[in-house]
Protein backbone atom coordinates (compact mmCIF):
# COMPACT_ATOMS: atom_id res chain seq x y z
CA UNK A 1 0.00 0.00 0.00
CA UNK A 2 1.49 3.36 -0.98
CA UNK A 3 -0.01 5.04 2.20
CA UNK A 4 2.02 1.92 4.41
CA UNK A 5 5.28 2.86 2.61
CA UNK A 6 4.68 6.66 2.81
CA UNK A 7 4.26 6.36 6.45
CA UNK A 8 7.31 4.25 6.93
CA UNK A 9 9.40 6.45 5.12
CA UNK A 10 8.34 9.06 7.12
CA UNK A 11 9.08 7.77 10.28
CA UNK A 12 12.23 6.71 9.65
CA UNK A 13 13.36 10.20 8.14
CA UNK A 14 11.70 11.58 11.91
CA UNK A 15 14.44 9.27 13.61
CA UNK A 16 16.98 10.37 11.23
CA UNK A 17 16.16 13.45 12.27
CA UNK A 18 16.11 12.58 15.44
CA UNK A 19 19.32 11.01 15.83
CA UNK A 20 21.18 13.55 13.85
CA UNK A 21 19.83 16.47 16.94
CA UNK A 22 21.34 14.00 19.61
CA UNK A 23 25.00 14.74 20.66
CA UNK A 24 27.38 11.86 21.50
CA UNK A 25 27.56 10.81 25.23
CA UNK A 26 24.14 11.95 26.57
CA UNK A 27 21.71 10.82 28.34
CA UNK A 28 18.36 9.73 26.14
CA UNK A 29 15.03 8.54 27.46
CA UNK A 30 12.83 7.14 25.05
CA UNK A 31 9.02 7.31 25.61
CA UNK A 32 7.28 4.17 23.91
CA UNK A 33 10.18 2.68 22.58
CA UNK A 34 8.68 -0.04 21.04
CA UNK A 35 10.85 -2.93 19.64
CA UNK A 36 13.65 -0.30 20.48
CA UNK A 37 15.21 0.70 16.61
CA UNK A 38 15.39 3.96 17.77
CA UNK A 39 17.23 3.35 20.95
CA UNK A 40 19.61 0.77 19.09
CA UNK A 41 21.09 3.22 16.48
CA UNK A 42 21.63 5.68 18.83
CA UNK A 43 23.29 3.63 21.22
CA UNK A 44 25.45 2.03 18.33
CA UNK A 45 25.82 5.16 16.74
CA UNK A 46 26.34 7.92 19.11
CA UNK A 47 27.71 6.03 22.27
CA UNK A 48 24.58 7.72 24.35
CA UNK A 49 23.15 6.57 27.49
CA UNK A 50 20.07 5.42 25.99
CA UNK A 51 16.70 4.09 28.06
CA UNK A 52 13.19 3.57 26.80
CA UNK A 53 10.01 2.98 28.76
CA UNK A 54 7.44 0.60 26.64
CA UNK A 55 4.26 -1.00 27.69
CA UNK A 56 3.93 -4.21 25.72
CA UNK A 57 6.34 -7.15 26.88
CA UNK A 58 6.71 -8.46 23.81
CA UNK A 59 8.29 -5.27 22.83
CA UNK A 60 10.66 -4.97 26.27
CA UNK A 61 11.56 -8.37 25.42
CA UNK A 62 12.46 -7.71 22.04
CA UNK A 63 14.76 -4.48 23.73
CA UNK A 64 16.35 -6.58 26.54
CA UNK A 65 17.74 -9.16 23.86
CA UNK A 66 19.20 -6.80 22.34
CA UNK A 67 20.89 -5.54 24.74
CA UNK A 68 19.00 -2.17 25.33
CA UNK A 69 17.67 -0.73 28.84
CA UNK A 70 14.50 -0.64 29.32
CA UNK A 71 11.70 -0.48 31.68
CA UNK A 72 8.60 -1.81 31.28
CA UNK A 73 5.40 0.78 32.22
CA UNK A 74 3.15 3.15 31.53
CA UNK A 75 4.08 6.65 30.25
CA UNK A 76 1.51 8.27 32.04
CA UNK A 77 2.77 7.63 35.30
CA UNK A 78 6.34 6.41 34.07
CA UNK A 79 8.32 9.16 34.80
CA UNK A 80 7.45 10.24 38.56
CA UNK A 81 10.59 8.89 40.03
CA UNK A 82 12.97 10.05 37.76
CA UNK A 83 15.03 13.06 39.19
CA UNK A 84 14.63 16.53 37.45
CA UNK A 85 16.85 16.69 34.61
CA UNK A 86 18.15 13.55 34.77
CA UNK A 87 18.08 13.38 30.76
CA UNK A 88 19.93 15.76 28.39
CA UNK A 89 16.83 14.81 25.51
CA UNK A 90 13.13 13.12 26.43
CA UNK A 91 11.99 11.70 23.17
CA UNK A 92 8.36 10.65 22.48
CA UNK A 93 8.31 9.41 18.66
CA UNK A 94 4.76 8.43 16.90
CA UNK A 95 3.18 7.75 20.46
CA UNK A 96 1.51 11.38 21.91
CA UNK A 97 -1.51 10.51 20.14
CA UNK A 98 -1.98 7.18 22.20
CA UNK A 99 -1.88 8.32 25.93
CA UNK A 100 -4.02 9.60 28.76
CA UNK A 101 -2.41 12.73 29.95
CA UNK A 102 -0.30 14.17 27.56
CA UNK A 103 -0.15 17.54 29.34
CA UNK A 104 1.05 15.76 32.63
CA UNK A 105 3.62 13.82 30.45
CA UNK A 106 5.12 16.61 28.30
CA UNK A 107 5.05 18.44 31.68
CA UNK A 108 7.14 15.56 33.54
CA UNK A 109 9.02 15.35 30.19
CA UNK A 110 10.04 19.19 30.66
CA UNK A 111 10.67 18.29 34.34
CA UNK A 112 13.41 15.00 33.82
CA UNK A 113 14.64 15.99 30.53
CA UNK A 114 16.97 19.19 29.86
CA UNK A 115 15.49 18.86 25.98
CA UNK A 116 12.07 17.13 24.45
CA UNK A 117 11.62 15.93 20.92
CA UNK A 118 8.28 14.97 19.99
CA UNK A 119 7.47 13.46 16.53
CA UNK A 120 3.58 13.37 15.85
CA UNK A 121 1.29 13.30 13.38
CA UNK A 122 -1.44 16.22 12.49
CA UNK A 123 -4.83 15.95 11.94
CA UNK A 124 -5.41 19.23 9.79
CA UNK A 125 -3.00 17.88 6.82
CA UNK A 126 -5.11 19.79 3.78
CA UNK A 127 -6.08 16.02 2.44
CA UNK A 128 -7.96 15.51 5.72
CA UNK A 129 -9.77 18.24 5.63
CA UNK A 130 -10.56 17.89 2.45
CA UNK A 131 -12.06 14.29 3.38
CA UNK A 132 -13.79 15.22 6.44
CA UNK A 133 -15.53 18.13 4.34
CA UNK A 134 -16.53 15.48 1.42
CA UNK A 135 -17.05 12.49 2.74
CA UNK A 136 -18.55 13.88 6.31
CA UNK A 137 -16.72 10.43 8.42
CA UNK A 138 -13.77 10.03 9.89
CA UNK A 139 -10.85 10.13 7.37
CA UNK A 140 -8.91 7.19 6.80
CA UNK A 141 -4.99 8.16 5.81
CA UNK A 142 -1.20 6.77 5.96
CA UNK A 143 -0.93 7.79 9.79
CA UNK A 144 -5.14 7.55 10.98
CA UNK A 145 -5.75 3.56 9.54
CA UNK A 146 -8.30 2.51 11.99
CA UNK A 147 -11.92 3.00 12.56
CA UNK A 148 -13.12 4.91 15.74
CA UNK A 149 -14.17 1.38 17.27
CA UNK A 150 -10.96 0.02 17.41
CA UNK A 151 -8.13 2.81 17.01
CA UNK A 152 -5.23 3.30 19.71
CA UNK A 153 -5.31 6.27 18.46
CA UNK A 154 -6.83 8.11 21.22
CA UNK A 155 -5.55 12.34 20.73
CA UNK A 156 -6.30 13.78 17.22
CA UNK A 157 -3.34 16.79 17.30
CA UNK A 158 -2.43 19.43 14.86
CA UNK A 159 0.96 21.22 14.34
CA UNK A 160 -1.35 24.36 15.58
CA UNK A 161 -2.73 22.76 18.27
CA UNK A 162 0.63 21.75 19.69
CA UNK A 163 1.75 25.55 19.12
CA UNK A 164 -1.37 26.43 20.76
CA UNK A 165 -0.34 24.30 23.88
CA UNK A 166 3.30 25.25 24.45
CA UNK A 167 2.38 28.62 24.00
CA UNK A 168 0.23 28.06 26.73
CA UNK A 169 2.52 26.13 28.91
CA UNK A 170 6.10 28.84 28.33
CA UNK A 171 6.97 25.53 26.33
CA UNK A 172 10.29 27.30 24.23
CA UNK A 173 10.25 25.50 20.65
CA UNK A 174 14.02 25.54 19.66
CA UNK A 175 13.12 23.95 16.52
CA UNK A 176 10.18 22.72 14.43
CA UNK A 177 9.99 20.53 11.22
CA UNK A 178 7.15 19.16 9.59
CA UNK A 179 7.50 16.90 6.37
CA UNK A 180 6.59 17.38 2.73
CA UNK A 181 6.55 13.77 1.09
CA UNK A 182 9.04 12.20 2.28
CA UNK A 183 11.43 14.28 3.90
CA UNK A 184 11.13 17.17 6.73
CA UNK A 185 12.33 20.55 6.58
CA UNK A 186 11.89 23.86 8.66
CA UNK A 187 8.67 25.05 7.68
CA UNK A 188 6.64 27.98 9.40
CA UNK A 189 3.72 26.42 11.42
CA UNK A 190 0.86 27.55 9.49
CA UNK A 191 2.17 26.02 6.78
CA UNK A 192 2.79 22.67 8.30
CA UNK A 193 -0.56 22.78 9.74
CA UNK A 194 -1.60 22.40 6.11
CA UNK A 195 0.99 20.74 4.21
CA UNK A 196 2.08 17.99 6.68
CA UNK A 197 1.13 14.80 7.65
CA UNK A 198 3.86 14.28 10.43
CA UNK A 199 6.06 17.28 12.53
CA UNK A 200 8.81 17.10 14.76
CA UNK A 201 8.80 19.57 17.46
CA UNK A 202 11.81 20.07 20.01
CA UNK A 203 11.72 22.38 22.84
CA UNK A 204 12.78 23.02 26.28
CA UNK B 1 18.29 -50.88 31.66
CA UNK B 2 21.08 -51.91 30.21
CA UNK B 3 24.64 -50.06 30.76
CA UNK B 4 25.15 -48.87 27.49
CA UNK B 5 21.06 -47.77 27.44
CA UNK B 6 22.40 -45.84 30.71
CA UNK B 7 24.93 -43.86 29.27
CA UNK B 8 23.34 -42.67 26.41
CA UNK B 9 20.76 -41.86 29.07
CA UNK B 10 23.15 -39.30 30.98
CA UNK B 11 24.53 -38.13 28.23
CA UNK B 12 21.32 -36.67 26.61
CA UNK B 13 21.38 -35.43 30.60
CA UNK B 14 24.37 -33.88 30.75
CA UNK B 15 24.18 -32.01 27.18
CA UNK B 16 23.78 -28.79 27.90
CA UNK B 17 24.74 -29.04 31.64
CA UNK B 18 27.74 -28.38 33.72
CA UNK B 19 27.69 -32.21 34.57
CA UNK B 20 28.99 -33.36 37.49
CA UNK B 21 29.90 -30.85 40.48
CA UNK B 22 30.87 -31.33 44.11
CA UNK B 23 29.97 -28.99 46.42
CA UNK B 24 32.99 -27.59 48.84
CA UNK B 25 33.22 -26.92 52.19
CA UNK B 26 34.97 -23.82 53.69
CA UNK B 27 35.69 -23.56 57.24
CA UNK B 28 35.80 -19.96 59.14
CA UNK B 29 38.11 -20.67 61.98
CA UNK B 30 40.79 -17.39 61.72
CA UNK B 31 39.82 -16.09 64.98
CA UNK B 32 40.74 -12.52 62.87
CA UNK B 33 37.34 -13.22 61.13
CA UNK B 34 34.55 -13.73 62.97
CA UNK B 35 31.34 -12.79 61.88
CA UNK B 36 29.60 -10.14 63.85
CA UNK B 37 25.46 -10.67 63.50
CA UNK B 38 23.10 -7.83 63.96
CA UNK B 39 21.51 -9.03 66.92
CA UNK B 40 24.94 -8.94 68.46
CA UNK B 41 25.92 -11.88 68.76
CA UNK B 42 29.00 -12.98 67.22
CA UNK B 43 29.44 -16.58 65.00
CA UNK B 44 32.62 -18.36 65.10
CA UNK B 45 33.81 -20.63 63.46
CA UNK B 46 31.66 -21.24 61.08
CA UNK B 47 31.28 -23.19 57.81
CA UNK B 48 29.99 -22.39 54.12
CA UNK B 49 28.83 -24.71 51.66
CA UNK B 50 29.41 -23.72 48.39
CA UNK B 51 29.88 -24.51 44.60
CA UNK B 52 30.56 -23.30 41.50
CA UNK B 53 30.68 -23.85 37.58
CA UNK B 54 32.91 -22.72 34.80
CA UNK B 55 36.20 -21.30 34.72
CA UNK B 56 37.59 -17.83 36.69
CA UNK B 57 39.73 -16.15 34.18
CA UNK B 58 43.13 -14.89 34.88
CA UNK B 59 42.27 -10.90 35.36
CA UNK B 60 39.18 -12.86 37.97
CA UNK B 61 36.67 -10.67 36.29
CA UNK B 62 33.60 -12.80 34.86
CA UNK B 63 32.29 -14.04 37.88
CA UNK B 64 28.01 -14.48 38.86
CA UNK B 65 27.24 -14.90 42.55
CA UNK B 66 24.08 -16.54 42.53
CA UNK B 67 21.82 -16.57 46.08
CA UNK B 68 19.41 -19.00 46.23
CA UNK B 69 15.85 -18.86 48.36
CA UNK B 70 14.09 -19.65 51.26
CA UNK B 71 14.17 -23.43 50.14
CA UNK B 72 17.63 -23.30 48.21
CA UNK B 73 21.01 -24.78 48.79
CA UNK B 74 24.45 -24.39 47.18
CA UNK B 75 23.36 -26.82 44.37
CA UNK B 76 22.05 -24.86 41.60
CA UNK B 77 23.26 -26.61 38.77
CA UNK B 78 24.95 -30.05 37.38
CA UNK B 79 24.63 -33.11 39.12
CA UNK B 80 26.22 -34.76 42.03
CA UNK B 81 26.71 -38.46 40.58
CA UNK B 82 26.01 -39.92 37.23
CA UNK B 83 22.90 -41.37 38.85
CA UNK B 84 21.91 -38.47 40.28
CA UNK B 85 17.91 -37.70 39.25
CA UNK B 86 17.57 -34.38 40.11
CA UNK B 87 19.92 -31.12 38.94
CA UNK B 88 20.64 -28.16 40.98
CA UNK B 89 17.59 -25.74 41.56
CA UNK B 90 18.23 -23.16 38.58
CA UNK B 91 20.10 -25.53 36.21
CA UNK B 92 17.55 -24.37 33.41
CA UNK B 93 19.51 -21.08 34.00
CA UNK B 94 22.81 -22.59 34.29
CA UNK B 95 25.32 -24.19 32.25
CA UNK B 96 26.92 -24.32 29.11
CA UNK B 97 25.78 -21.85 26.48
CA UNK B 98 22.94 -21.26 28.82
CA UNK B 99 21.40 -17.85 30.34
CA UNK B 100 24.51 -17.93 32.68
CA UNK B 101 26.56 -19.50 30.40
CA UNK B 102 29.55 -21.13 31.79
CA UNK B 103 31.57 -21.23 28.96
CA UNK B 104 32.04 -17.48 29.93
CA UNK B 105 31.45 -17.07 33.20
CA UNK B 106 32.55 -18.63 36.57
CA UNK B 107 29.51 -18.74 38.38
CA UNK B 108 29.45 -18.94 42.06
CA UNK B 109 26.79 -20.46 44.23
CA UNK B 110 26.82 -20.29 48.41
CA UNK B 111 24.25 -22.17 51.24
CA UNK B 112 23.58 -19.41 53.78
CA UNK B 113 24.22 -19.19 57.51
CA UNK B 114 21.28 -20.18 59.16
CA UNK B 115 20.95 -22.82 56.43
CA UNK B 116 20.91 -26.94 56.83
CA UNK B 117 22.87 -28.04 53.46
CA UNK B 118 26.20 -27.82 54.83
CA UNK B 119 26.72 -24.19 55.64
CA UNK B 120 26.59 -23.61 59.44
CA UNK B 121 22.82 -23.27 60.82
CA UNK B 122 21.19 -24.45 63.64
CA UNK B 123 21.77 -28.09 63.37
CA UNK B 124 25.08 -27.63 62.98
CA UNK B 125 27.42 -28.75 65.95
CA UNK B 126 28.50 -25.94 68.11
CA UNK B 127 32.47 -26.75 68.61
CA UNK B 128 31.93 -25.39 72.12
CA UNK B 129 29.61 -27.78 73.32
CA UNK B 130 29.86 -30.64 71.09
CA UNK B 131 26.00 -30.82 70.51
CA UNK B 132 23.73 -29.47 67.48
CA UNK B 133 23.18 -25.66 68.36
CA UNK B 134 19.46 -25.80 68.02
CA UNK B 135 17.44 -22.81 69.71
CA UNK B 136 21.45 -21.58 70.83
CA UNK B 137 21.79 -21.02 66.83
CA UNK B 138 21.83 -16.76 66.90
CA UNK B 139 19.25 -15.55 64.87
CA UNK B 140 20.88 -14.41 61.63
CA UNK B 141 19.44 -11.65 59.04
CA UNK B 142 19.67 -11.53 55.36
CA UNK B 143 22.45 -8.86 55.83
CA UNK B 144 24.57 -11.24 58.08
CA UNK B 145 24.13 -14.04 55.56
CA UNK B 146 25.49 -11.76 52.80
CA UNK B 147 28.18 -10.64 54.87
CA UNK B 148 28.96 -14.38 55.48
CA UNK B 149 29.19 -14.53 50.88
CA UNK B 150 31.69 -11.55 51.09
CA UNK B 151 34.25 -13.51 53.52
CA UNK B 152 33.66 -16.37 51.33
CA UNK B 153 34.63 -14.00 48.30
CA UNK B 154 37.57 -12.75 49.87
CA UNK B 155 39.05 -16.21 50.72
CA UNK B 156 38.62 -17.04 47.17
CA UNK B 157 40.24 -13.88 46.33
CA UNK B 158 37.16 -12.17 44.39
CA UNK B 159 37.54 -8.98 44.51
CA UNK B 160 35.16 -8.04 41.75
CA UNK B 161 31.40 -9.72 40.79
CA UNK B 162 30.58 -9.20 37.23
CA UNK B 163 26.94 -9.79 38.84
CA UNK B 164 24.50 -11.10 41.37
CA UNK B 165 21.10 -12.99 40.61
CA UNK B 166 18.50 -14.44 42.65
CA UNK B 167 14.77 -15.15 43.08
CA UNK B 168 12.17 -14.04 45.66
CA UNK B 169 14.89 -14.24 49.03
CA UNK B 170 18.17 -14.42 46.44
CA UNK B 171 16.71 -11.15 45.30
CA UNK B 172 16.85 -9.89 48.78
CA UNK B 173 20.73 -11.29 49.24
CA UNK B 174 21.12 -9.23 45.97
CA UNK B 175 20.00 -5.76 46.53
CA UNK B 176 22.08 -6.33 50.49
CA UNK B 177 24.83 -6.89 48.10
CA UNK B 178 24.15 -4.23 46.09
CA UNK B 179 23.98 -1.95 49.20
CA UNK B 180 26.85 -3.40 51.23
CA UNK B 181 29.49 -3.39 48.80
CA UNK B 182 28.24 -1.12 46.23
CA UNK B 183 32.17 -0.90 44.09
CA UNK B 184 32.30 -4.99 43.72
CA UNK B 185 29.14 -5.12 41.27
CA UNK B 186 28.96 -4.60 38.16
CA UNK B 187 25.15 -5.60 37.76
CA UNK B 188 22.49 -7.15 39.08
CA UNK B 189 19.76 -9.24 38.28
CA UNK B 190 16.71 -9.65 40.81
CA UNK B 191 13.64 -11.75 40.27
CA UNK B 192 10.44 -11.83 42.08
CA UNK B 193 12.02 -10.03 45.09
CA UNK B 194 10.78 -6.98 47.65
CA UNK B 195 12.82 -4.58 49.35
CA UNK B 196 10.82 -5.01 52.59
CA UNK B 197 8.37 -8.02 53.37
CA UNK B 198 4.57 -6.87 53.72
CA UNK B 199 2.20 -7.68 56.43
CA UNK B 200 0.90 -10.69 54.56
CA UNK B 201 4.41 -11.60 54.02
CA UNK B 202 4.99 -12.09 57.41
CA UNK B 203 1.88 -13.47 58.57
CA UNK B 204 2.51 -16.19 55.93
CA UNK B 205 5.66 -16.70 57.35
CA UNK B 206 4.36 -16.59 61.35
CA UNK B 207 1.61 -19.38 60.41
CA UNK B 208 4.83 -21.35 58.96
CA UNK B 209 6.43 -21.04 61.95
CA UNK B 210 3.63 -21.68 64.33
CA UNK B 211 2.88 -25.25 62.76
CA UNK B 212 6.36 -26.44 63.74
CA UNK B 213 6.64 -24.59 66.97
CA UNK B 214 3.17 -26.33 67.46
CA UNK B 215 4.45 -30.23 66.65
CA UNK B 216 5.01 -31.59 70.09
CA UNK B 217 8.22 -33.31 68.34
CA UNK B 218 9.76 -30.03 67.94
CA UNK B 219 10.25 -29.62 71.39
CA UNK B 220 11.86 -26.50 71.89
CA UNK B 221 14.09 -26.84 69.01
CA UNK B 222 15.80 -30.13 70.61
CA UNK B 223 15.15 -32.82 68.03
CA UNK B 224 18.26 -33.98 66.42
CA UNK B 225 18.59 -37.36 68.28
CA UNK B 226 15.23 -37.85 68.58
CA UNK B 227 12.42 -37.60 65.55
CA UNK B 228 11.70 -34.56 64.04
CA UNK B 229 8.32 -32.55 63.73
CA UNK B 230 7.94 -33.56 60.37
CA UNK B 231 4.01 -32.90 60.38
CA UNK B 232 4.61 -29.46 61.52
CA UNK B 233 7.17 -28.30 58.68
CA UNK B 234 5.02 -30.57 56.10
CA UNK B 235 2.17 -28.19 57.35
CA UNK B 236 4.86 -24.96 56.68
CA UNK B 237 5.87 -26.30 53.62
CA UNK B 238 2.41 -26.94 52.08
CA UNK B 239 0.90 -23.48 53.45
CA UNK B 240 3.84 -21.87 51.78
CA UNK B 241 4.17 -23.49 48.72
CA UNK B 242 0.44 -22.30 48.01
CA UNK B 243 1.67 -19.16 47.91
CA UNK B 244 4.35 -19.82 45.35
CA UNK B 245 1.52 -21.07 42.83
CA UNK B 246 -1.37 -18.88 41.48
CA UNK B 247 -5.03 -19.40 41.33
CA UNK B 248 -4.68 -20.11 37.25
CA UNK B 249 -1.93 -22.82 37.62
CA UNK B 250 -4.26 -24.11 40.32
CA UNK B 251 -7.10 -23.94 38.10
CA UNK B 252 -4.96 -25.80 35.41
CA UNK B 253 -3.10 -28.45 37.07
CA UNK B 254 -6.10 -29.57 39.09
CA UNK B 255 -9.32 -27.91 39.19
CA UNK B 256 -11.37 -29.82 41.38
CA UNK B 257 -9.89 -33.03 39.96
CA UNK B 258 -10.30 -36.40 41.91
CA UNK B 259 -7.61 -38.21 43.28
CA UNK B 260 -7.68 -42.11 41.71
CA UNK B 261 -11.52 -42.12 42.89
CA UNK B 262 -14.32 -41.61 41.06
CA UNK B 263 -17.13 -40.02 44.04
CA UNK B 264 -16.50 -38.11 47.45
CA UNK B 265 -15.10 -40.20 50.07
CA UNK B 266 -17.09 -38.45 52.28
CA UNK B 267 -14.30 -39.22 55.27
CA UNK B 268 -11.17 -37.09 56.18
CA UNK B 269 -8.52 -38.82 53.62
CA UNK B 270 -7.74 -37.86 50.50
CA UNK B 271 -10.52 -37.03 47.53
CA UNK B 272 -8.54 -33.70 45.37
CA UNK B 273 -5.41 -34.18 43.73
CA UNK B 274 -4.31 -30.77 45.32
CA UNK B 275 -4.57 -32.21 47.79
CA UNK B 276 -2.29 -34.92 47.19
CA UNK B 277 -0.12 -32.93 45.84
CA UNK B 278 0.17 -30.40 48.38
CA UNK B 279 0.79 -33.48 50.92
CA UNK B 280 3.69 -35.14 49.00
CA UNK B 281 5.48 -31.52 48.48
CA UNK B 282 5.23 -31.52 52.12
CA UNK B 283 6.49 -34.69 53.09
CA UNK B 284 9.22 -34.45 50.15
CA UNK B 285 10.04 -31.41 52.58
CA UNK B 286 10.81 -32.91 55.51
CA UNK B 287 13.12 -35.59 54.14
CA UNK B 288 15.50 -32.84 52.49
CA UNK B 289 15.01 -29.47 55.29
CA UNK B 290 15.82 -28.73 58.95
CA UNK B 291 12.46 -27.60 60.51
CA UNK B 292 15.11 -25.03 62.93
CA UNK B 293 16.65 -23.92 59.58
CA UNK B 294 13.12 -22.77 58.63
CA UNK B 295 12.30 -20.99 61.82
CA UNK B 296 15.31 -19.06 61.57
CA UNK B 297 15.04 -18.08 57.76
CA UNK B 298 11.84 -17.18 57.82
CA UNK B 299 12.96 -14.89 60.46
CA UNK B 300 15.75 -13.46 59.00
CA UNK B 301 13.07 -12.51 55.44
CA UNK B 302 10.36 -10.97 58.12
CA UNK B 303 12.85 -8.41 59.17
CA UNK B 304 14.56 -7.46 55.52
CA UNK B 305 13.15 -3.91 55.45
CA UNK B 306 15.12 -2.07 53.15
CA UNK B 307 13.10 1.24 53.82
CA UNK B 308 13.14 4.34 56.29
CA UNK B 309 10.73 5.18 58.79
CA UNK B 310 8.84 6.86 56.38
CA UNK B 311 8.55 3.96 54.23
CA UNK B 312 11.07 5.26 51.14
CA UNK B 313 13.51 3.04 49.89
CA UNK B 314 15.54 5.77 48.24
CA UNK B 315 17.76 6.42 51.29
CA UNK B 316 19.51 3.20 50.84
CA UNK B 317 20.13 3.55 47.76
CA UNK B 318 21.95 6.40 47.97
CA UNK B 319 25.10 4.94 48.01
CA UNK B 320 24.73 2.60 45.16
CA UNK B 321 27.24 2.08 42.44
CA UNK B 322 25.67 4.75 40.20
CA UNK B 323 27.54 2.77 36.63
CA UNK B 324 25.91 -0.50 37.62
CA UNK B 325 23.38 -1.98 36.03
CA UNK B 326 20.33 -3.44 37.43
CA UNK B 327 17.59 -5.78 35.89
CA UNK B 328 14.73 -6.31 37.83
CA UNK B 329 11.70 -9.14 36.53
CA UNK B 330 8.55 -9.42 38.20
CA UNK B 331 5.48 -12.24 37.23
CA UNK B 332 2.13 -11.14 36.34
CA UNK B 333 0.56 -13.89 38.63
CA UNK B 334 3.26 -13.56 41.64
CA UNK B 335 0.79 -12.88 44.51
CA UNK B 336 3.43 -13.23 46.87
CA UNK B 337 5.92 -10.25 45.85
CA UNK B 338 3.85 -8.81 43.01
CA UNK B 339 4.95 -6.24 40.56
CA UNK B 340 4.22 -3.66 43.01
CA UNK B 341 7.15 -4.73 44.90
CA UNK B 342 9.66 -4.50 42.07
CA UNK B 343 8.35 -1.39 41.02
CA UNK B 344 9.25 0.37 43.96
CA UNK B 345 12.86 -0.95 43.54
CA UNK B 346 12.59 -0.06 39.50
CA UNK B 347 11.23 3.31 40.95
CA UNK B 348 13.86 3.63 44.08
CA UNK B 349 16.57 2.59 41.40
CA UNK B 350 15.58 5.81 38.53
CA UNK B 351 15.52 8.23 41.23
CA UNK B 352 19.37 7.16 41.92
CA UNK B 353 19.99 7.58 37.89
CA UNK B 354 21.01 3.88 37.33
CA UNK B 355 20.78 2.32 34.38
CA UNK B 356 17.53 -0.23 35.26
CA UNK B 357 15.58 -2.58 33.20
CA UNK B 358 12.52 -3.71 34.57
CA UNK B 359 10.26 -6.49 32.87
CA UNK B 360 6.84 -7.67 34.17
CA UNK B 361 6.89 -11.77 32.07
CA UNK B 362 3.75 -12.46 31.05
CA UNK B 363 2.90 -15.70 33.46
CA UNK B 364 0.77 -18.10 35.10
CA UNK B 365 2.95 -20.07 37.63
CA UNK B 366 3.29 -17.23 40.12
CA UNK B 367 5.69 -16.63 42.38
CA UNK B 368 7.66 -19.54 41.33
CA UNK B 369 7.33 -18.29 37.52
CA UNK B 370 11.62 -17.96 38.43
CA UNK B 371 12.25 -21.19 38.47
CA UNK B 372 10.48 -22.35 35.67
CA UNK B 373 9.92 -19.34 32.57
CA UNK B 374 13.10 -20.50 31.18
CA UNK B 375 12.54 -19.14 27.99
CA UNK B 376 11.82 -15.62 28.84
CA UNK B 377 14.31 -15.45 31.69
CA UNK B 378 17.07 -16.80 29.23
CA UNK B 379 15.93 -14.15 26.93
CA UNK B 380 16.15 -11.69 29.94
CA UNK B 381 19.36 -12.78 31.13
CA UNK B 382 21.54 -12.88 28.02
CA UNK B 383 20.63 -9.70 26.89
CA UNK B 384 21.12 -8.18 29.94
CA UNK B 385 24.72 -9.49 30.71
CA UNK B 386 25.22 -8.44 26.92
CA UNK B 387 24.09 -4.77 27.40
CA UNK B 388 26.10 -4.93 30.56
CA UNK B 389 29.29 -6.09 28.81
CA UNK B 390 28.77 -3.17 26.58
CA UNK B 391 29.16 -0.79 29.11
Amino acid sequence: MLSESRREKILENSEKLIIDYIKPNSRVLDLGCGEGALLEKLQAGKNVRAVGIEIDEKNVLTCISKGLSVCQGNIDEGLTDYADKSFDYIIINNTLQQIFKPEYVINEMRRVGKIIIIGMASFTFWKIRLSLLFHGKLPKTAFYQYEWYNTPNIRVISVKDFKIFADAHNIEILDFYGNVKNNFYKLPINIANLISKYCIFICR
Amino acid sequence: MNAKAEINDNNIKFKDSVGIVEKKLLHFNNAEKKLLLDCGQILFPFILAYETYGQLNAKKDNVILIFHALSGDSHAAGYYSEEDKKPGWWDMMIGPGKAFDTNKYYVICSNVIGGCMGSTGPSSVNPQTGKPYCLTFPQITINDMVKAQKMLLDELGIKKLFSVSGGSMGGMLGLQFMINYPDMLDSAILFATTARLSAENIAFNAVGRMAITSDPNWNNGEYYDKQPPDAGLAVARMLAHITYLSREILKEKFDRKLQDKEKYSYDFNIDFQVESYLKYQGYSFVRRFDANSYLYITKAMDYFDLTDKDGKLTPAFRNLNKNMKVAVVSFTSDWLFPTAMSKMIVNALKSQNIDVTFCEVNSNRGHDAFLLEKEKLTTIVKGFLENVERK
